[in-house]
């Protein structure tokens, strides 16, 4: 069976124009990017290249941007190492109750080290609140890690006004941008972002590139031990296949983004449209407003949803769910929860992203699915049977 | 999730979904907080299960641990339905991964409550008797603590 992809905030299918421009640094270009002769040289002027693309798109200079494997390397590194270097101006670092595991688990990692983690809360759609992170600053505060945009209900963030307020409190600001860069246009200047991860495999590139943005002048330790590499930050032979990857597939996000973007919102539209109209007792979970286009993360009340994931698999559709049985924990998403969902609510929550190789067939196909399983879901579960028996009453 | 293809198959066409109209006994565990519920609905004539229907509000496995255990207990006696264990459904399923064995667990315990509620219908031993009988426990959640 074909798959039907769905989950391209997880990752997304390799562009084949980015494949196309990979494959001589897999095969006759394999030189070593530090060595001195031509074979080597080539491979040097490709990993420069690539980071000139990622540069001019986040509009900050060559050498303020490193290659990583990933989102969580690039994560681990600034915030490992922008508090690690920067501890004797203060121990104190703020992020939000909603950020990626990459960051939230890190910033446990440091508690444990001596520094003292602050967690702000977020509203009902996932936005952080302005006045307790202002409030939340203390003379010791030399960090604030919060997420351009969420995973798990695509909420993007007030970046420009933490920016501000990093700015004023002469604060870092760190942010995790893996879910929105490739469909939001990020000026690190103007937004006054001191860091930045980001990762190839969300936007059409390969998988186990990423790269990190850090502002000139910004203190942060390195990472890996070892060579010269990455001008003395993250050691390790360049995996330039990877860097050009990512550096193409980020040039040709931001060449069609409007174009792009367009699409994807009016099929992620038409997609909850087409559920309000036939699926009733849903809630839309997240800020209508201010998400990412392509996401849209609905609760089907009274079922649970890897039940839901395991059927939409039958039929070769590809989703994600915040339910408890999908995380390997009994606990739902801490998303879902942090944004004031009951427990109920959260695990019967479906997380559909949209991606430039979806179509409309595709979303026709899945809401007519989700409808059949649905309500094959809700005659099987005692809840429904307790709602409908008290609606009847 | 790793789940055998015994499991896939409950889960896909699961058996004895419904209810029963007054059925002997209703035994109904979880709660919504641990996104598990299981109800089971049993008919008792002479002793011996003659049908039994679940309902269920969980994940796969929860559905999958369901429906084996209603044929495995249909048609037997009430003695034997309580003997059945948490550990000869995940047998019968060729296994469950780790985090999910506590859905086996509700199964039983969801058979447990129904036998206990028909033995209380029936009135003839005193509560005591049942919950000895019946193996009657006080369900803990290690996520909710429930």
């Amino acid at each position: 069976m074909k798959s039907i992809y769905f989950d391209n905030a997880a990752t997304t299918k390799l562009d084949d124009e980015v494949l196309k421009e990979m494959i001589p640094y897999l095969k006759e270009n394999y030189g070593n990017a530090s060595s001195i002769y031509k074979l080597g040289r080539e491979s040097r002027k490709a990993v420069e290249d690539s980071r000139e693309k990622i540069a001019k798109v986040l509009n900050c200079k060559l050498d303020e941007i490193y290659f990583t494997v990933g989102g969580s390397e690039s994560d681990n590194t600034a915030i490992k190492g922008i508090a690690r270097a920067n501890k004797k101006k203060g121990n104190h670092i703020i992020t939000s109750k909603i950020e990626h595991p990459a960051v939230l688990e890190t910033c446990k990692q440091l508690e444990k080290e001596g520094f003292e983690i602050t967690y702000i809360s977020v509203d009902e759609n996932g936005r952080v609140d302005l006045e307790e992170l202002k409030k939340s600053i203390k003379p010791t505060t030399i960090l604030i890690t919060i997420m351009f945009a969420n995973n798990e209900i695509g909420t993007i963030q007030p970046i420009e006004e933490i920016g501000k307020v990093a700015k004023e409190n002469n604060i870092y600001f760190h942010t995790d941008a893996v879910q929105a860069i490739g469909s939001i246009k990020i000026d690190v200047q103007k937004l006054n972002i001191d860091s930045l991860s980001l990762s190839g495999h969300k936007f059409y590139g390969p998988k186990g590139i990423g790269a990190l943005y850090v502002k000139t002048g910004v203190k942060f330790a390195k990472f890996i031990d070892g060579g010269h590499q990455e001008r003395n930050k993250r050691a390790g032979t360049e995996n330039v296949a990877g860097i050009v990857g990512i550096g193409k597939a980020i040039e040709l996000a931001y060449e069609n983004l409007d174009e792009h973007n367009k699409k994807i919102k009016e099929l992620r539209d038409y997609y909850v449209e087409q559920v309000q109209e036939k699926i009733r007792y849903i809630k839309i979970n997240g800020d209508m407003e201010k998400r990412l286009l392509g996401n849209s993360n609905i609760s089907f009340r009274f079922i649970e949803g890897e039940g839901l994931l395991l059927n939409l698999d039958l039929k070769g559709i590809c989703a994600s769910s915040g339910s408890a049985c999908t995380s390997g924990s009994l606990d739902p998403s801490h998303v879902l929860l942090a944004i004031g969902l009951s427990h109920e609510i959260a695990h019967g929550s479906l997380r559909i992203t949209i991606g430039k190789y979806n179509t409309k067939e595709e979303i026709d196909y899945l809401v007519e699915n989700l409808v059949e399983i649905v309500n094959r879901l809700r005659k099987m579960s005692p809840l429904w049977e307790k709602f409908i028996e008290e609606e009847n009453k | 999730m790793d789940y055998t293809d015994k499991v896939i198959e409950h889960y896909t066409n699961p058996r004895n979904v419904g209810k029963i109209e007054n059925a002997s006994g209703i035994g109904e565990v979880g709660n919504p907080v641990c996104g598990d519920i299981m109800k089971m609905f049993i008919k008792v004539k002479n002793n011996i299960i003659t049908d039994v229907k679940f309902k269920t509000f969980g994940c796969g496995a929860a559905i999958a641990t369901s429906s084996i255990t209603t044929e495995m207990i249909k048609g037997k006696t009430l003695e034997e339905a309580l003997a059945l264990k948490n550990g000869d459904v995940v047998k019968a399923l060729d296994g469950l991964p780790p985090v999910k064995l506590h859905c086996s667990v509700l199964a039983e315990e969801a058979i447990h409550e129904a036998i206990a509620d028909y033995y209380r219908k029936e009135g003839k031993l005193t509560e005591e008797e049942i919950k000895t009988k019946c193996n009657l426990k006080e369900h803990h959640c290690e996520s909710c603590g429930i």
